[in-house]
């Protein structure tokens, strides 16, 4: 039997804003077999987004969902989780919300490694602006606003992530969706900050300025560069040159989890009453 | 029973009165001169279970505080000048989503990094002008230690109240000055509880007009799934762009705060029954104007003042009515004429409004109020 989307999905709420060929659609099944997966109640799940194509998300899904200002999704979730640290709390959100102007935010919510699952949908581009350089655009790319190619260096998010003090981070692609339920279910397990990157594609803003001729050659782009973890252990420097690796690329389960330890800062304060 | 009584300073009475208000959720950012109102908080909240958190900037302070009122919080947050700039693009969310929280300004001196430790009232307009939009404001201005503390409980009842943001905002003066607080019983002052929906999960529309201009808001987490947008929205909660969802949504955004100003204007009438010029003041300049009334009543001349509580809704109709009767107003304030402008559009040139205004970070004394009154008289 065919998996049931629907009862995750809001009715009425579709058709998606999304473009054709967009890989968004393909996280957010991603996204619903990984809640699916893991039997989480709707009611106790929170999905929060900041602005951008990726974040209209939670609109879509059928539970407690927030889509705020640009780029605050992680300050929002996180006064979700303390608040209520017993409800699931999952970000979502495209790379020049979750690393631009909500850069601060994101490596903060990482620092503190309080149990909240972002999932960056990474597709190089300000898509909903018109497609504009994001801090994830490669240097040399086309955007509309480096139209001379991009002098910016970009950001690693998955490093970023890792570096600012997530405790779990992983990296899926659009092109690779049977693996993006499993990142996401894995994440949303772990306690503690979780990152999932996917990499993801805009073929109308980012795509055409950038030679790829069509969807299919996107996508094949990301099937092409994608190395799991595992395999590029056996793999040398110059093979990897040009790669990125997939697949669960951090994991530190020693390091403690936010809210827990702000329930011991409740436990001290009530001792001293 | 005798009441508790403290020697308290504003910034602590603020935390206070949010915990007396039920207050359960603190998010904010140091800052200069209101971070009294945190440290205690940091203290007090977890010892009842709250939570505190210090936030990696201002947007971040307001941004978990609305999450957490989403979750069924309620929710405060002190700030001053440079962190209330950051803050309005989440207090335009606040208005448009229709968050209850309550925001606490020290008002020092500006514009930028300005004067940090210097008092100040420049931030009256930017209450209510600040975030862009069409957006309701209530911002209350509380010119006593002990007012300080009542005025953030009324804020949160207003908050609840309304499902809005409110905005409580002492000078610098007030904030940091100690004085007597006489603690109100438990249950003295009501306390407004949110209003939750009523209907099953499956018949809730978070911004459902069939229940007044003030839908009730549900949390995260209690069982109802909805959704909450920074965009236009429906009653339903989705985005819209439909023009007249937008549009009626919009009006009774302001009108839910503007039709119920009666209820949210509270000001005090000091000598007014025979005034000939009347002081019109907020914040510890009040306390200025409160003396030279005295010493002008002294010299034979009719002063009286007219103290707001209530900044924003603006007591128009209260101006308006003494604009007929009185020679003149006379508006000090710390800054270059903010409460001028609200008193002059009321004024409809019947009265002449003259201001005194100082911004160099000294508080306005007596004598220049006094000195002013002979100019009118």
């Amino acid at each position: 039997m065919a998996f049931d989307y629907e009862k995750y999905i809001r009715p009425g709420k579709l058709p998606h804003i999304w473009c054709p060929g967009c890989g968004h659609g393909i996280i957010m099944k991603g996204l619903i077999r990984a809640l699916d997966s893991l039997k989480l109640d709707m009611t106790q799940t929170s999905i929060v987004s900041g602005i951008g194509c990726a974040s209209r998300l939670p609109g879509y899904m059928d539970c407690c969902t927030l889509h705020t200002a640009h780029g605050r999704a992680a300050a929002f979730a996180t006064g979700i989780k303390l608040a209520k640290p017993e409800m699931n709390v999952i970000c979502v959100g495209g790379d020049g919300d979750g690393t631009a102007i909500g850069g601060n935010h994101f490596i903060h919510a990482c620092r503190r490694n309080i149990d909240i699952t972002y999932v960056i949908m990474n597709n190089y581009i300000y898509g909903m602006t018109g497609g504009q350089f994001s801090p994830t655009t490669p240097t040399g790319n086309k955007a509309s606003t480096t139209p001379y190619g991009n002098p910016d260096p970009c950001f690693d998010v998955a490093k970023l992530a890792i570096g600012a003090g997530a405790t779990f981070v992983a990296r899926g692609t659009a092109f690779h969706a049977n693996q993006i339920d499993k990142l996401i279910a894995e994440a949303i397990q772990h306690k503690g900050f979780s990152v999932v990157e996917i990499l993801d594609d805009c073929p109308t803003t980012y795509g055409r300025r950038n030679k790829f001729k069509s969807v299919v050659e996107m996508m094949n782009r990301l099937k092409e560069v994608a190395v799991p973890v595992k395999a590029a252990e056996k793999m040398t420097a110059e093979q990897l040159q040009g790669k990125i690796l997939t697949g669960v690329l951090y994991k530190d389960e020693t390091k403690p989890e936010y809210t827990a330890e702000y329930d011991k800062v409740i436990e001290r304060a009530q001792a001293k009453k | 029973m005798s009441k508790k009584v403290a020697f308290l300073q504003g910034n602590e009475a603020a935390s206070y009165g949010a915990l007396y208000a039920g207050c359960n959720f603190f998010a904010g950012y140091p800052i200069t001169p209101s971070t009294e109102v945190a440290e205690v908080m940091s203290v007090e909240l977890p010892k009842i279970g709250g939570k505190f958190i210090q936030m990696e900037d201002e947007i971040a302070a307001s941004a978990a505080m609305m999450g957490a009122a989403l979750a069924g919080f309620k929710t405060f947050d002190s700030t001053s000048g440079p962190g209330l700039s950051l803050k309005q693009e989440l207090i335009g969310m606040a208005c448009i989503s229709e968050i209850p929280c309550v925001i606490f300004n020290v008002m020092r001196g500006g514009p930028s990094t300005g004067m940090p430790t210097g008092p100040s009232q420049s931030d009256v307009m930017c209450a209510k002008w600040g975030t862009h939009g069409d957006h309701p404001a209530i911002c209350l201005v509380p010119s006593t230690v002990q007012e300080t503390f009542e005025e953030v409980v009324r804020a949160f009842n207003l908050s609840e109240k309304y499902r809005t943001p409110v905005l409580v905002m002492p000078d610098e003066i007030v904030a940091h000055m100690r004085e007597r607080v006489v603690f109100p019983e438990p249950g003295e002052i009501p306390i407004e509880p949110r209003r939750t929906p009523t209907v099953p999960p499956e018949q809730y529309k978070p911004y459902d007009t069939s229940f007044g201009d003030v839908p009730p808001l549900a949390a995260y987490g209690s069982g109802y799934k909805f959704h909450v947008t920074s965009l236009n929205k429906g009653q339903d909660g989705f985005p819209t762009t439909k023009a007249e969802w937008v549009q009626a949504e919009e009006e009774r955004q302001v009108r839910k705060v503007e039709a119920n100003a009666d209820d949210i204007i509270e000001f005090e009438e000091y000598q007014l029954d025979d005034a000939e010029v009347v002081v019109v003041a907020y914040g510890s300049t009040s306390r200025s104007g409160r003396y030279a009334v005295n010493e002008a009543r002294k010299q034979g001349i009719k002063a009286g003042m007219f103290r707001l509580k209530t900044f924003w809704p603006f007591p128009d109709k209260q101006i308006k009515a003494l604009a007929g009767k009185v020679k003149g107003f006379i508006v000090p304030e710390m800054n270059l004429g903010m409460c001028s402008i609200e008193v002059e559009r009321n004024a409809q040139g019947k009265a002449p409004v003259l201001g005194i205004n100082r911004v160099d970070g000294e508080p306005i004394n007596p004598d220049q109020i006094l000195a002013k009154m002979k100019e009118v008289i």
